[in-house]
């Protein structure tokens, strides 16, 4: 879950030859480049922490709150390794996931049950499911591997006042995603996501993530500060409030084995 | 993560103040001041749980079962109300050791065998690089299927609590493992048995005739001093992940063996055979399955036997973009004791539906349905729960037993039908 909203942000961006005047490419080519390039700026943090604050809000605006501490690690030639850890609600203190992503092919991930020490594994092909009861499905937070989707430049567009490109992106393997595409907003000066667009599988508008409050972190790393995913079928929406970045940690991978999960609290 | 570092950083208040002149002074108290910062460094959960070094948490809960046949038995009740606490204080040391300590107990209304305490926990977990190490009473889970627990050997089953059997009594135990990219290696000597806790006289759940729980016999001379072994390698293999162990010791499941008190009344002696076991569990994933297994083969005082549980689970996901997610498990549990297996899961297979809408309160709902496949008898299981507000979190079960057949182990349970309403506080 760590690098999930650092990937949608990644994602966006677009080659700096093609903000120099390159010879133009086709809109898949120029997609594909802003995609990399934004994935390559998201990269070379090694590993980080974070706090998570998940604000859960109904139709009625009632709020609902979790509190998640994460911590990824950069897997050289692979997707990264996250680990999360829940401190409220108490009930489900102490919880871990623990995922593996992977740049093709099924993510691994694992459950840590607390009250029972047990690990359990659980099935991440299919990534439409919601996280925690929020708004944000696992697809949002851990599956946007570049390789996972198709990209395509639609336009240049100003977004409050900020120059974006509008990438669009399409899961390759559509069974396993709610949706059928997404439209991202992608800054030119920086290729930080500042908003996405979900379709469901009928093409309807289903969410909206605004992306709010970049910090840059380590002299090159942006992260955001606040993300809004607001659904508009159901009128819920939910808040990721990030704080105490942190990087290069001294992380390695033993800390996201299986068997550290009994030990992390 | 980050904000331990932080809070290791920080000096505790006595330390600051021994400067310049006021050194002296400081010398004298430094050791109180400093010992009352480490206490109360330890004690102050607002300090501790900013730190990420010292942890509490744990639950108070309220429980209520109605068993709504009359008692097959005589001096049992129709039902029970009991109250529950398990809280749980963690320290950690410089991220290499740490202390757990989790007690547990429970009062009820009308067993008074129910009514009991427990440490679940208490113990100090060494962390080297290359090693752990951990000393005191712990609990360890091994397993991957939903239904039945074969291979988990390490904890004795705290039956008087549910009978879902998931509740276990704390285990003295050293464990020490070692960890790498090869797997892991987990060794544990079990200096202590503890023996299994059953209803009482008034409690349901329980056979006819009264388990004479203070008279056990073990095969072993030395009874509960009785030093158990138990080694398993783990490791994630692929997209599999499996554990094998050999076990030597007291078994954890006891034969109850009619025989009379010293009053002459019949009674039941839980009768501890020792035992040499081989454990495997397996959990593997494939697109929306997980395939599951659990074998073990175990000898000693009686003949060798065999016994399997395994079998499936597929989830779909965001069933017609409800939100909600669908998980179907499909189990089959084998025992090649047939009836008489210590069990009554011998040849038994099961359906469960777990039904997760995905809503903030976490709303979980398991149907379960076991089905002997020798004769009529059958059990219905429904789990459900769901969080009140940011603390409260309410749990209905209600188990069902149907058509039990005279020769199956649960037919001292045919009335026993009954709904346990939980309320729980988390903190």
């Amino acid at each position: 879950m760590t690098q999930r909203h650092t990937r949608i942000i990644a994602v966006c961006g677009i080659a700096v030859s093609l903000a120099a005047g390159a010879p133009a490419q086709d809109p898949a080519q120029r997609g594909l480049a802003v995609a990399q390039e934004a994935d390559r700026r998201y990269h070379g943090y090694g590993d980080f922490t974070a706090h998570l604050e998940m604000i859960l809000r109904n139709s009625r605006g009632q709020e609902s709150r979790r509190d998640i501490r994460i911590q990824g690690l950069e897997v050289a030639g692979d997707g990264d390794k996250s680990l999360c850890l829940f401190d409220s609600p108490a009930d489900i203190k102490g919880t871990a996931l623990l995922t593996y992503t992977h740049k093709t092919g099924d993510d691994d991930q694992w459950l840590y049950l607390p009250a029972l020490k047990r690990i359990k594994r659980i099935t991440s092909s299919n990534k439409s499911g919601s996280f925690v009861g929020s708004e944000f499905a696992y697809e949002d937070i851990a599956g946007q591997e570049l390789e996972k989707h198709t990209h395509l430049h639609l336009r240049d567009e100003v977004l409050d006042g900020t120059d974006c490109l509008v990438i669009e992106r399409t899961p390759v393997v559509q069974k396993n995603s709610g949706y059928s595409r997404q439209q991202v907003w992608i800054d030119k000066a920086e290729y930080r996501t500042l908003k996405v667009e979900f379709f469901d599988r009928r093409k309807a508008l289903l969410k909206t993530l605004m992306v709010a409050d970049y910090r840059k972190y380590a002299d090159s790393l942006w992260r955001p500060g606040r993300m809004t995913m607001t659904n508009h079928q159901t009128g819920k929406s939910t808040e990721l409030i990030w704080s105490d970045y942190q990087f290069q940690t001294g992380l390695k991978a033993g800390d996201f084995s299986t068997d550290n999960l009994l030990r992390v609290r | 993560m980050s904000a331990q570092h932080v809070a290791y950083g920080s000096p505790p208040v006595g330390r600051a103040t021994c400067d310049g002149r006021r050194a002296k002074t400081c010398a004298v108290l430094r050791p109180v001041s400093c010992l009352f910062c480490l206490v109360s460094w330890i004690l102050c959960p607002a300090a501790g749980l900013a730190a990420g070094t010292t942890q509490i948490r744990g639950y108070v809960a309220g429980e209520g079962r109605y068993f709504y046949h009359y008692p097959s038995f005589a001096d049992q009740e129709r039902s029970n109300a009991s109250v529950a606490a398990q809280p749980e204080y963690y320290h950690r040391w410089d991220n290499d050791s740490s202390l757990t300590f989790v007690p547990f107990g429970r009062v009820d209304s009308t067993d008074p065998e129910r009514t009991h305490i427990d440490i679940r926990e208490l113990n100090y977990d060494y962390i080297h690089p290359e090693f752990e190490l951990r000393v005191g009473i712990g609990k360890v889970f091994w397993g991957a299927t939903e239904f039945v627990h074969l291979v988990d050997v390490v904890n004795q089953t705290d039956w008087v609590e549910h009978i879902d059997g998931e509740d276990k009594l704390g285990q003295p135990m050293f464990e020490f493992a070692k960890a790498g990219a090869w797997g892991k290696i987990d060794v544990f000597i079990l200096p202590y048995f503890r023996e299994r806790t059953f209803p009482g006289l008034k409690g349901r759940l329980r056979p006819g005739i009264t388990i004479d729980r203070d008279n056990p016999i073990f095969e072993s001379p030395d009874k509960n001093n009785r030093w158990d072994f138990v080694a398993r390698y783990s490791r994630t293999l692929g997209p599999c992940d499996f554990g094998i162990y050999i076990f030597n010791g007291t078994d954890r499941d006891p034969l109850l063996y009619p025989t009379t008190n010293d009053q002459g009344q019949p009674v039941l002696r839980p009768f501890y055979q020792e035992i040499e076991q081989i454990g495997l569990d397996l959990q593997w994933p494939t697109g929306n399955w997980i395939w599951k297994l659990e074998a073990i083969y175990r000898h000693g005082y009686f003949d060798g036997y065999f016994a399997a549980t395994g079998g499936a689970e597929y989830t779909l996901v965001n069933v017609a973009e409800t939100g909600t997610d669908l998980g179907l498990v499909l189990e089959y549990a084998f025992d090649d004791r047939g009836r008489l297996a210590t069990t009554p899961y011998n040849n038994d297979a099961m359906v469960g539906l777990r039904i997760s809408p995905k809503d903030a309160a976490s709303t979980q709902i398991l149907l379960g349905w076991i089905q002997n496949m020798d004769d009529s008898s059958k059990v219905a299981v429904v789990e459900a729960s769901r969080r009140l507000g940011s603390h409260w979190k309410v749990s209905l079960d209600v188990w069902n037993f149907m058509g039990l057949a005279p020769g199956n182990l649960y037919y001292s349970l045919r009335a026993d039908d009954f709904a346990r309403l939980e309320l729980a506080y988390y903190f």
